[in-house]
C-alpha cells in the first residue's frame, strides 16, 4: 500500500515536473516573441528614440549687431556676464539649495519667482535655469570657494547687451531685455526657429525698431549628449549669422553736449540735419541706465525709476505733448501772408491786449503796454501775440489747419522708433470729434499763437524746423542711417517763395537783432541761426491774472521752448528744445539749442566748418 | 563486462556514489556548473560594458561569485537528509529575524531589510526565506499523502505566506513576490489540483485592483500606475522603463555592438550595471545575444529540473524543483519588469546583475541542487 503510493506520489511530481518544464519554455516564448516585437517589428520607432536622445540639435544665438554713431564709435555692444544657473536633477534639495545660496550672494525674491517659473516651463530634464546674472568678481569667487557644497550648481558665461554711455542714450537706443512667453508667441514659426538660441529681444528705442537686422540668423550645433546634458562629441556645426552692425546718424559728440547743456533740468532735445533728415541728436532727460534692464531690473531700482517726480523713464522728446506756444509764430506768419490777409509793409498797433470783436473778451500779449506799432517782422523778433491775434482770427482755423499740417503737426514724423505722439493740431473737424463742441473765434486767436488746444512733441517741432528749412520740402527724420523711409509728397510751395527768405531774416533777428527775444543765444556765434522762442503754460490763469513766477510753484512754471535751425544760408542742424518749467524760451532752452549747433557746426578751432564733409575724418575718433 | 565498464553504461543518474568521476566525488554537478560558469561569463562581459569598463567593479563581482561558489561547494557535500533535519530550525530562525527587522531593523531607501548581528555584519533575513521558505513546504509535503488535502494545504499556504507578508511590510514586494511563488511552485508540485489553481488564478484577477485601491503602499501604487502608462510622467517615475525600452528596440536583431549601446554609455539607461543590465545586453548584443542568454538559462532550469525529476526523496524533488522555479521567476520577473510586461520591482537579473546578497543565495541553491544528485544511493 505505502509502496504504491510511493509509486503514484513520484508520478504525480514526476508529471507536475514535465508541466513545469512546459511553462518554463512558453514563459520564456512569451519573454522571447516581446523581444522580437521590442527588437525586429518596433526597431525603427526605438531606434529613432534613442537618437533623440543621443543626439541634440542645439542652436546657437547669434552675436547681436553692434549700434555705432555716425563716426563709427561704439553706442551699444555684447560683452561677458557671468551667471548662476542650476541643474535641478543635481540637486537634492532645491529649497535648502536656494536658502543657502542666499546666504552666500544677494539674490531677492523676485529672481527666485522667475526660477521657479522657469523651473516649471522647462522643455527637457537637466536642463540649466538661470538664478542670478551679473555675478560680480568676488561673487564668482564664494561660489567657486563653496562649489562642493552646492551639486548642481553652476556659473555660465554668455554674451549680454552693455550700453557703455548709460543713460546718455537711453531714450532713442531703448534696451533689450529677457525674451518672455509674449515674445514668442507673437512670432509666426519661422522666427520663433531663428529666436531658438536666443535670450534677449529688443524691448524699446532702436532695439526694438531694428530688432530683426540686429538679430543675425541662429546657427545649430548637432551634439551628442548623455542624460544629464553634457556634450560628448560635436557631430555637425552651422554657425550663426551675426547681426548687421547699425550705424545711427547720432553724432556722439552732439548728443553729449545736448544733454550736458540741459544739465540737471528736465526737458528734451532733438536735432536733425536738415540734409538728409538724420537725426544727430535724441535727449530725454533724465534718463534710466538701460544696463539694468537687460538681465531683467530689480524691484527696488524699478520702483526708484517708478515713483521719481522726475518721470526718468518717460520719453518727453517722443511722447511729451507740450502747447507749442510762440514757437509756430514763424509758421503762422508764413500762413498770413499765403491767406492775404497781411503783408511785410502792413502794421497794427499793439496795446497790450487784443479785443476779440463783437464781445468783450480779451487776449493779453505776454509784454505789459504793448509792442506800439509792429509789421510782420518785428512781430516774429519780439513775438508779439496781438499781432498773431489778429492775424490769426483773419484768416481762420481751417487754412491755419491746413498750412501747419504742412510742417507735420498733429501726425506722426514718421522717426524709426515706437510709440511716437502725435500732438494735436486742431481744427473744426477735430474739436466736433474729441470735444463734441462747435468751434469759436476764441479757439482761433488762442491757436494763433500755439496755445488753446494745440499740442506738440519736441521731435514735432524740429519736424517744424527741419521743413522751414527746406523751405517747404517735407523730409522724414531717421535714427538709422542707410534706411530708405517712405517720404511724404505734399510739399508746401509758397504762391510767393520769397517769403521763405523774408521770414528767415525775421528769424534770425530773433537771435542776431537788437531786439530778438533770443539775443542771449545769438552772442558771438560763428554762423548765422535762425530760430525762435516759445513758451508753453503748463496751466492757464485767467486772463485777467498777472502771471508773477514768484508766486508759482517750480513745478507749476511755464516750459521753455526753442527752436531753430543753421547756418541760415545753408542749414545744416535744425534744432528744438523743451526745459520742463524753464520759464523763459529765450534764456533757458536758447542757449541749450545754441550749444547744440556748436557741436555740430563748429570745428576744433571755433570755426564753421566744412558742412559738405563728414564733421570727424573717417575712423579718427572711432574709439569712445 | 567489469563493473566498472558496467556502472559506465548506465544513465549516470543511476550509476550512484561509486561513481569514480573526480566532479562526482566532489559533489558537483558538471552541466550544471558548466551551465552556470557560462552565465558568469557571460554575464562579466556585459557588465564590463553596463560599469563603464570599470574592472574593479568586474573584481567585486567576481569577489560574491567566489564567496557564492564556497557557499555552492560546502552545501553540496552535505546529504539532503541534512537539509531536511535542518529546515524547521532554519525557517525558525529566519521568521524570528524577520520580527526582528521591522523592530529593529537598519533603514536603508524607505525600507527596513537589514540586521545588523554583532561580529557578522549587516544581514538581509529575506535572502535565507528564500531557500528556507521552499524547504520547509518541502518538508511538510515529505510525508504527507499526495495530492495533499485541503488541511495541508492550508497549512502549506501558511508557511508560505506568514514570512511572505512580514516581508511585504519591510516593504519589500520584489522579494515577497518570489517567496510567494516559490511555496506556490512546491504546492503545484505535490499535485495541488487543476481545479484549485483554476480557483486561484480567478482569485487573483478579482482580488488584485482591490489590492491595488486598499492595501498598497503609495508608492507601489505608484508602480503599478507608472506600469500601465509610463507616458504619463516620461522624466520622473516613466523614466526607467521608456529608456529600458528605448535601448532594447534600439539594440534590433545582432545589436549596436559590445560597448557600444549608446542609452547605456550615455547614461539614458538607469540602474544600467544592477536591475537593468538586461537592457544593456538587448541594446548591444541584440536579439541574438538574448536568445543566447536564453539559451544558457534554459540550459541550467532544465538540468535543475532533471535532477529533480531524478531525486530519490519526496523532500529532495520537492525543493529542487522549487529552487529551479525560483531561479525562473527571477529571470522572468527581471525581463519582464526590463520590457515593460511587469511592473518595476526590485529582482536582479540572476548571475548578471552586478551585487546584492542574491547572488550568493542562488549558487547556495544551486549547491542544494548538486547535493540532491550527487548523494543518491544506487538503485536497482
Amino acid at each position: 500500500m505505502r509502496l504504491r503510493d510511493r509509486q503514484r506520489e513520484s508520478q504525480i511530481i514526476q508529471t507536475r515536473l514535465v508541466w513545469t518544464l512546459v511553462f518554463v519554455v512558453i514563459v520564456l516564448g512569451a519573454l522571447v516573441s516581446r523581444m522580437i516585437w521590442l527588437q525586429w517589428v518596433q526597431h525603427d520607432r526605438f531606434q529613432a528614440l534613442a537618437d533623440q536622445n543621443r543626439v541634440q540639435t542645439q542652436p546657437i544665438a547669434p552675436p547681436r549687431g553692434v549700434l555705432v554713431d555716425r563716426h563709427g564709435r561704439i553706442l551699444a555692444d555684447n560683452q561677458p556676464d557671468f551667471s548662476l544657473v542650476v541643474i535641478p536633477e543635481q540637486v537634492r534639495d532645491l529649497d535648502a539649495a536656494l536658502n543657502g545660496l542666499r546666504e552666500l550672494i544677494s539674490i531677492d525674491d523676485d529672481q527666485i519667482e522667475r526660477f521657479h517659473t522657469q523651473l516649471k516651463q522647462r522643455r527637457r530634464a537637466w536642463e540649466a535655469i538661470p538664478l542670478r546674472s551679473r555675478l560680480t568678481m568676488e561673487e564668482i569667487a564664494l561660489i567657486a570657494e563653496a562649489r562642493h557644497e552646492w551639486p548642481g550648481v553652476r556659473i555660465e558665461a554668455e554674451a549680454i547687451r552693455h550700453y557703455p554711455h548709460g543713460d546718455l542714450f537711453s531714450h532713442v537706443i531703448g534696451y533689450v531685455n529677457r525674451i518672455n512667453a509674449e515674445d514668442i508667441a507673437a512670432m509666426d514659426e519661422a522666427t520663433l526657429a531663428n529666436y531658438s538660441g536666443t535670450n534677449f529681444y529688443g524691448r524699446a528705442g532702436i532695439e526694438r525698431q531694428y530688432e530683426k537686422r540686429l538679430h543675425g540668423k541662429v546657427g545649430y550645433r548637432k551634439v551628442e549628449t548623455n542624460a544629464r546634458g553634457r556634450v560628448q562629441q560635436v557631430l555637425e556645426e552651422i554657425p550663426p549669422v551675426p547681426g548687421d552692425e547699425v550705424r545711427l546718424n547720432l553724432d556722439l559728440d552732439v548728443q553729449r553736449a545736448a544733454w550736458d547743456a540741459l544739465g540737471s533740468r528736465r526737458g528734451a532735445v532733438i536735432a536733425i540735419d536738415p540734409r538728409d533728415g538724420g537725426v544727430l541728436a535724441f535727449v530725454s532727460r533724465p534718463g534710466f541706465d538701460p544696463n539694468l534692464f537687460v538681465t531683467g531690473i530689480s524691484l527696488p531700482d524699478y520702483a526708484a525709476y517708478r515713483d521719481d517726480p522726475d518721470r526718468p523713464l518717460f520719453n518727453r522728446a517722443l511722447q511729451g505733448q507740450y502747447p507749442p506756444g510762440s514757437t509756430i509764430k514763424s509758421m503762422m506768419g508764413l500762413a498770413a501772408l499765403e491767406a492775404g490777409v497781411t503783408d511785410w509793409q502792413r502794421t497794427i498797433r499793439d496795446p497790450g491786449y487784443f479785443n476779440l470783436p463783437g464781445t468783450t473778451r480779451v487776449f493779453r500779449d505776454w509784454k505789459r503796454g504793448g509792442h506800439g506799432v509792429v509789421n510782420l517782422h518785428t512781430a516774429v523778433v519780439e513775438s508779439c501775440d496781438t499781432y498773431f491775434y489778429d492775424a490769426g482770427l483773419k484768416m481762420g482755423i481751417d487754412h491755419i489747419a491746413n498750412f501747419l499740417s504742412h510742417f507735420g503737426l498733429g501726425k506722426a514724423t514718421g522717426i524709426d522708433i515706437q510709440g511716437e505722439m502725435t500732438g494735436i493740431l486742431p481744427s473744426r473737424e477735430w474739436k466736433q470729434r474729441a470735444r463734441k463742441s462747435a468751434w469759436f473765434h476764441g479757439d482761433t486767436v488762442n491757436t494763433s499763437i500755439g496755445q488753446g488746444y494745440m499740442l506738440t512733441t519736441p521731435l514735432q517741432l524740429a519736424q517744424t524746423m527741419v521743413v522751414s528749412a527746406r523751405r517747404g520740402k517735407q523730409i522724414t527724420p531717421r535714427v538709422a542711417m542707410n534706411t530708405q523711409p517712405p517720404q511724404p509728397k505734399n510739399h508746401l510751395v509758397l504762391k510767393n517763395p520769397d517769403n521763405w527768405q523774408r521770414m528767415e531774416a525775421a528769424l534770425a533777428d530773433v537771435l542776431h537783432g537788437q531786439r530778438g527775444t533770443a539775443r542771449a543765444a545769438g552772442r558771438g556765434a560763428a554762423y548765422r541761426i535762425a530760430g525762435k522762442s516759445g513758451t508753453a503754460q503748463v496751466f492757464s490763469l485767467a486772463s485777467d491774472v498777472e502771471y508773477k513766477k514768484l508766486d508759482v510753484a517750480e513745478r507749476l512754471r511755464d516750459h521753455a521752448l526753442f527752436v531753430a535751425f543753421a547756418p541760415v544760408d545753408n542749414p545744416a542742424i535744425a534744432v528744438a528744445v523743451l526745459v520742463e518749467n524753464g520759464e523763459s524760451g529765450g534764456s533757458t532752452a536758447g542757449p541749450v539749442a545754441r550749444a547744440v549747433m556748436d557741436a555740430w557746426l563748429l570745428d576744433g578751432k571755433g570755426d564753421l566748418r566744412d558742412l559738405s564733409k563728414p564733421r570727424l575724418q573717417p575712423d579718427k575718433g572711432a574709439t569712445p | 563486462m567489469s563493473s566498472r565498464d558496467y556502472l559506465r553504461q548506465l544513465p549516470s543518474h543511476q550509476r550512484g556514489p561509486s561513481n569514480r568521476d573526480l566532479a562526482f566525488r566532489l559533489h558537483i554537478d558538471a552541466p550544471l556548473l558548466a551551465g552556470l560558469l557560462s552565465i558568469m561569463a557571460y554575464g562579466m562581459f556585459i557588465l564590463y560594458s553596463a560599469g563603464g569598463e570599470d574592472i574593479n567593479l568586474l573584481m567585486r563581482q567576481g569577489m560574491r561569485f567566489l564567496v557564492g561558489f564556497t557557499a555552492m561547494f560546502v552545501l553540496a557535500q552535505f546529504p539532503p537528509r541534512t537539509f531536511r533535519f535542518w529546515t524547521p530550525l532554519l525557517y525558525g530562525i529566519g521568521l524570528i529575524m524577520l520580527i526582528l527587522v521591522l523592530l529593529v531593523g537598519i533603514e536603508a531607501k524607505g525600507a527596513q531589510r537589514w540586521l545588523y548581528i554583532p561580529g557578522f555584519g549587516r544581514f538581509q533575513p529575506s535572502e535565507l526565506m528564500k531557500i528556507a521558505v521552499p524547504a520547509l513546504a518541502a518538508w511538510f509535503f515529505r510525508d504527507r499523502p499526495l495530492p495533499p488535502s485541503f488541511r495541508d494545504v492550508a497549512i502549506a499556504l501558511a508557511i508560505v505566506i506568514v514570512p511572505a507578508l512580514l516581508i511585504g511590510k519591510q516593504p519589500d514586494l520584489g522579494t515577497a513576490l518570489l517567496i510567494v511563488i516559490s511555496g506556490l511552485v512546491i504546492l503545484f508540485m505535490a499535485g495541488l489540483s487543476w481545479r484549485i489553481i483554476g480557483a486561484a488564478v480567478a482569485f487573483v484577477a478579482v482580488a488584485a485592483p482591490l489590492m491595488y485601491f486598499n492595501f498598497m503602499h503609495d508608492y507601489q501604487r505608484r508602480r503599478v500606475d507608472t506600469f500601465l502608462n509610463p507616458e504619463a510622467d516620461p522624466l520622473g517615475a516613466g523614466w526607467n522603463i521608456i529608456q529600458s525600452k528605448t535601448a532594447i528596440g534600439s539594440g534590433g536583431i545582432d545589436g549596436k555592438g559590445w560597448l557600444n549601446g549608446t542609452q547605456s554609455r550615455l547614461d539614458f539607461l538607469p540602474e544600467s550595471s544592477t536591475d537593468f543590465i538586461f537592457a544593456v545586453l538587448a541594446e548591444e548584443l541584440g536579439l541574438l545575444g538574448i536568445l543566447l542568454l536564453f539559451a544558457l538559462y534554459l540550459f541550467v532550469i532544465g538540468r535543475c529540473l532533471w535532477i529533480s525529476y531524478h531525486a530519490q526523496d519526496l523532500f529532495s524533488r520537492l525543493l529542487g524543483a522549487g529552487l529551479a522555479i525560483t531561479f525562473f521567476i527571477y529571470v522572468l520577473v527581471n525581463v519582464g519588469m526590463v520590457s515593460g510586461l511587469l511592473p518595476v520591482v526590485g529582482v536582479p537579473l540572476p548571475l548578471i546583475s552586478y551585487g546584492g546578497t542574491s547572488i550568493v543565495t542562488l549558487l547556495a541553491s544551486f549547491g542544494i541542487l548538486m547535493s540532491i544528485h550527487t548523494h543518491r544511493s544506487l538503485m536497482g
